[in-house]
């Protein structure tokens, strides 16, 4: 399997799938919005909500999949920045409500008023702006994932502690923000949404609109991933997922890489959870529970780690099986789903589905160029030396 | 209102014409008295209770108490008093002859709340001088508390007929405790009771001594402050042997779920994320062995957990091994697959569980050696946390013994150090991997046992130690038993000591962002692995 053909196969598969999500994001909003309601074609504004969620998880998945596919580094607490991103976007949201909420204060939100908070805490502060918000959406979780990684790789912690100091770094923050004083709604979160920038959240076209806009970011965030992994940093991020003493000793400051594609990684994961704030309507601390990460981290397994395309394909795929089967009679056996999931994907497919189908393809190929090759070269009477190996 | 009045004025009137014609008919003080319950008048009520109390008549403590449940009846129209049993069988107040039914008229004699305190005072004042030397214990302490005056000449007279060192000593507090509160004691008297109840220490003297007031002689007061700040400073050393008990108990509770993820995460490098589902199903094991002893074996109760410790060892283990042998052998090599293949066991693990035994909490029981508690000093330590802590500590140390000075465990240790030369040497290493999964896994299973006597039996139960529990592995360092022991204790008396300054979860994320900053510093935890090969 020569270099070359690797990046063709995986121009094909990339130019199909943007091709996929365009297509997705411009007809699916169209179709709920042209076409007279209950016609054939037309996608009702329930999924448009369900496919949004999906869409934001796809760049949550592409996030993992950057650092855990391309760079070795198993985050089992990327919930936590999706979540913070959603709490950044959750708070803007909050305060445009202003007096239409139950208590009617125009400056405190609901809770505040009903926990006897006297003035808007401190970190509420410009929240009501919506470019500061946007820039929070970044900042925050990129903070933290700065921070974080800034002390775990500069002292070498790989592997699995790694992963289980982001599992604790989540449970941590799940604690803190259950409180009732920490000044995030305690357990209830954020929720009672009315308006994104003056449009109304519950609205068709607002709902369409941000569909589109998820497509978009998904997009985005896919290209800035593959123009990484396609640069001369995503070599020196894949050298050192294979061999991190290896790239240390050849001169390569491991951890400023690893720095670097964690917080960018922490930063899609925010944007990620901003967009799903106002599709799904609510923000509370349980999606900083472990046990969503971990969820996320076999999106990407399933799809295939360290192709991009598989773990937003993962994504999607994993959470619509979790729809169908939730919702149905089928409820009680969803963890047994799930669970030999986990366990088959990693026994028996490795690679995820598309790094499987990728080798299927590329294998089946080299055999068709191998058929040719000696075809031609029996029609010229020479055979071909057979190579040791 | 005015027709109540007028009603009960009338009987008031009937009652006493009516005591006119019967007084005669009875003979002594004690019989007097207890025509009085029939009288239904509240100060006639508190007399009678006075004299009865103070009669030494037998029938005196059934009376009261009877007073007390609401169970003493009387008839206004003959003036009988009435005690009905709990049993239902009824007695003549007065001569405690059996009666076989009490006259629909009569009813039971009421109480407010003045009254009710002295029939307190004096049912502790009667049980003082029960044979029952817990019933004494208990009637002093209750004086104690109550430090009801009346209570004063029942006190004394005990005190002087007294045998028992602990109801002397308790009485003595009680005397100290009234005479502290009586106005009419002397400066002297006072004083004394301030150092009896000075001497006692605990929350209660600290009560009594705060709230004296302020129309105190002012020695008194003095003494009471100086007597104050004596007691707040040695029950703030106790809250410290308090907090250092209840860590040395999570910590125990810890350790035990740890240790057994210690093993396989040292030996293996194996994380095993399902570690706490095999807690889950050694709890289950003990439900299902108290569930058979209960339909089938009711006598063996007791020895519930006797039979459960081996049984969810044998159970958990043989799981262990059977998930070593069918998915983890497969993974060597690479730990996160392995997190995540064990992640999703624990989700189906949990799953079964909830399919088989119900999504709800499941009655897991302690038996009788191991409920109830003991006083040490000011600290109440009760018997099921005490058994865990010296259940861990024998678990500990057999598995060190194990490791030590079996074959298996050489081979372990040889594995753990250097599986490669190990194999090169002859060592089955692949047979020592799933008997030290097995051996990991019975561990986890045993704590089940021990956490099934303090938390809820329920499919949730292993969730909540396994991130604990890492963290005590990362903390303590991998491949090295004493840093888990270490790893484990530090943990549970560091979060004790937080909880009061800091509150229960603050104090925990205190906990994890500590050992969050602590694994920066040190990598590999308390007790590292040193050598070549750790860094692969």
């Amino acid at each position: 399997m020569t270099p070359h053909m690797l990046t063709r196969s995986l121009d094909r598969g990339a130019t199909i799938f943007l091709a996929v999500v365009a297509a997705c994001g411009i007809l699916i909003p169209l179709s709920n919005l042209l076409l007279p309601a209950g016609s054939f074609l037309q996608v009702p504004t329930y999924l448009v909500a369900l496919w949004g969620k999906y869409v934001c998880y796809a760049i949550l998945a592409l996030s993992i999949d950057l650092i855990w596919g391309y760079c070795g580094i198993l985050s089992l607490g990327h919930g936590a920045f999706f979540a913070l991103g959603g709490y950044a976007m959750g708070m803007y949201l909050m305060r445009q409500i202003g007096t239409r909420g139950v208590y009617g204060n125009p400056i405190l939100p609901d809770f505040m008023v009903f926990l006897n908070y006297s003035k808007l805490p401190w970190y509420w502060f410009g929240f009501d702006m919506f470019w500061f918000a946007a820039l929070m959406v970044l900042f925050v979780p990129g903070l933290l994932a700065f921070g974080f990684g800034w002390l775990a790789f500069r002292s070498r912690v790989t592997g699995v502690y790694l992963s289980i100091i982001t599992q604790a770094m989540t449970y941590a923050l799940l604690l803190a923000f259950f409180r009732n004083d920490f000044g995030f709604g305690g357990n209830n979160g954020l929720t009672d949404f009315k308006d994104i920038l003056g449009f109304n959240v519950q609205a068709e076209g607002t709902r369409a609109a941000l569909f589109a806009l998820s497509c978009l970011a998904l997009i985005a965030s896919f290209l800035i991933c593959r123009s990484v992994v396609s640069s001369k940093l995503g070599k020196v991020l894949i050298a050192i997922r294979d061999a991190e003493s290896r790239s240390r000793f050849l001169g390569y400051r491991v951890e400023s890489y690893k720095l670097f594609v964690f917080t960018l990684s922490a930063c899609m994961a925010g944007v990620a959870g901003a967009l799903y704030v106002p599709q799904v309507g609510i923000i509370n601390p349980s999606e900083f529970a472990p046990g969503n990460s971990i969820e996320a981290v076999i999106w990407v397994a399933v799809g295939g780690r360290g192709t991009l395309v598989g773990a937003a394909l993962g994504a999607v795929v994993v959470n619509y099986a979790k729809t169908v089967f939730t919702s149905g009679m089928l409820a009680p056996y969803w963890l047994f789903m799930l669970g030999a999931m986990f366990i088959l994907v990693t026994l028996l497919l490795p690679k995820g589905i598309v790094g499987t189908f990728n080798a299927w393809w590329d294998s089946s190929k080299e055999k068709r160029a191998a058929a040719t090759t000696a075809s031609a070269a029996a029609e010229d009477g020479v055979t071909e030396p057979k190579m040791a190996e | 209102m005015p027709a109540n009045l007028s009603a009960r004025l009338c009987s008031l009137v009937l009652s006493l014409v009516l005591i006119a014609f019967a007084l005669p008919a009875f003979a002594g003080p004690f019989e007097d008295a207890v025509a009085k319950f029939a009288n239904d008048d509240f100060s006639d009520t508190e007399e009678a209770i006075g004299v009865v109390a103070s009669s030494g008549n037998p029938l005196a403590y059934p009376i009261i108490s009877a007073l007390q449940d609401g169970r003493l009846m009387a008839d206004p129209d003959s003036k009988k008093v009435y005690v009905t049993g709990a049993d239902g069988k009824s007695i003549d107040a007065a001569t405690g002859q059996p009666v076989a039914s009490v006259p629909d008229s009569a009813s039971a004699v009421r109480l407010n709340n003045r009254l009710r305190r002295s029939v307190d005072a004096a049912v502790g004042g009667l049980t003082l001088m029960s044979p029952d030397l817990g019933m004494r214990l208990q009637a002093a302490q209750s004086v104690f508390k109550s430090h009801e005056e009346t209570a004063l000449e029942a006190v004394e007279g005990a005190l002087a007929k007294e045998t028992n060192r602990a109801v002397k000593a308790t009485l003595g507090d009680a005397r100290a405790a009234i005479l502290l509160y009586k106005p009419d004691a002397t400066e002297v008297q006072k004083l004394e009771a301030v150092a009896i109840i000075k001497a006692r220490g605990d929350q209660e003297a600290l009560a009594l001594l705060t709230g004296i007031g302020s129309d105190q002689p002012a020695s008194v007061t003095k003494a009471a402050a100086s007597g104050i700040a004596s007691i707040q400073s040695s029950l703030a050393v106790w809250s410290m042997v308090q907090n250092a008990w209840y860590g040395l108990s999570l910590g125990s509770v810890l350790l035990l779920a740890a240790i057994g993820l210690a093993i396989t995460f040292g030996v293996m490098g194996v994380i095993n994320m399902a570690h706490g589902e095999m807690v889950m199903i050694g709890a289950y094991t003990t439900f299902v062995v108290q569930e058979v002893i209960r339909t089938r074996y009711p006598g063996l109760f007791d020895y519930s957990l006797l039979i459960a410790v081996p049984l969810a060892f044998l159970v958990a283990g043989a799981l262990g091994v059977l998930i070593e042998r069918s998915i983890i052998r497969f993974l060597y090599g690479r730990p996160l697959e392995t997190l995540l293949a064990t992640w999703g066991l624990s989700l189906v693990l949990q799953q079964a569980v909830r399919t088989m035994f119900g999504p709800t909490n499941r009655e897991v029981g302690n038996p009788s050696w191991m409920s109830g508690a003991f006083e040490l000093g000011q600290i109440t330590i009760t018997y099921n946390r005490l058994w865990i802590l010296v259940f861990t500590l024998a678990v500990f140390v057999i598995l060190l013994a194990m490791l030590r000075y079996t074959a298996l465990g050489l081979e372990m240790r040889a594995v753990t150090q250097n599986r490669r030369m190990a194999a090169s040497m002859g060592i089955a290493t692949s047979r020592v991997d799933a008997l030290t999964f097995g051996l990991g896994s019975g561990i986890a299973g045993i704590a089940g046992v021990a956490l099934s006597q303090i938390d809820n039996v329920s499919p949730n139960l292993g969730q909540s130690y396994i991130i604990d529990s890492f963290m005590v592995v990362v903390f303590g360092g991998v491949g090295n038993l004493w840093g888990t022991l270490v790893g484990a204790f530090t943990l549970g008396i560091a979060n004790k000591f937080l909880e009061p300054v800091a509150g229960a979860v603050l104090g925990k994320i205190a906990i994890l962002v500590l050992i969050i900053l602590f694994i920066q510093k040190r990598p590999r935890g308390l007790f590292a692995l040193k050598g070549r090969g750790v860094e692969a």
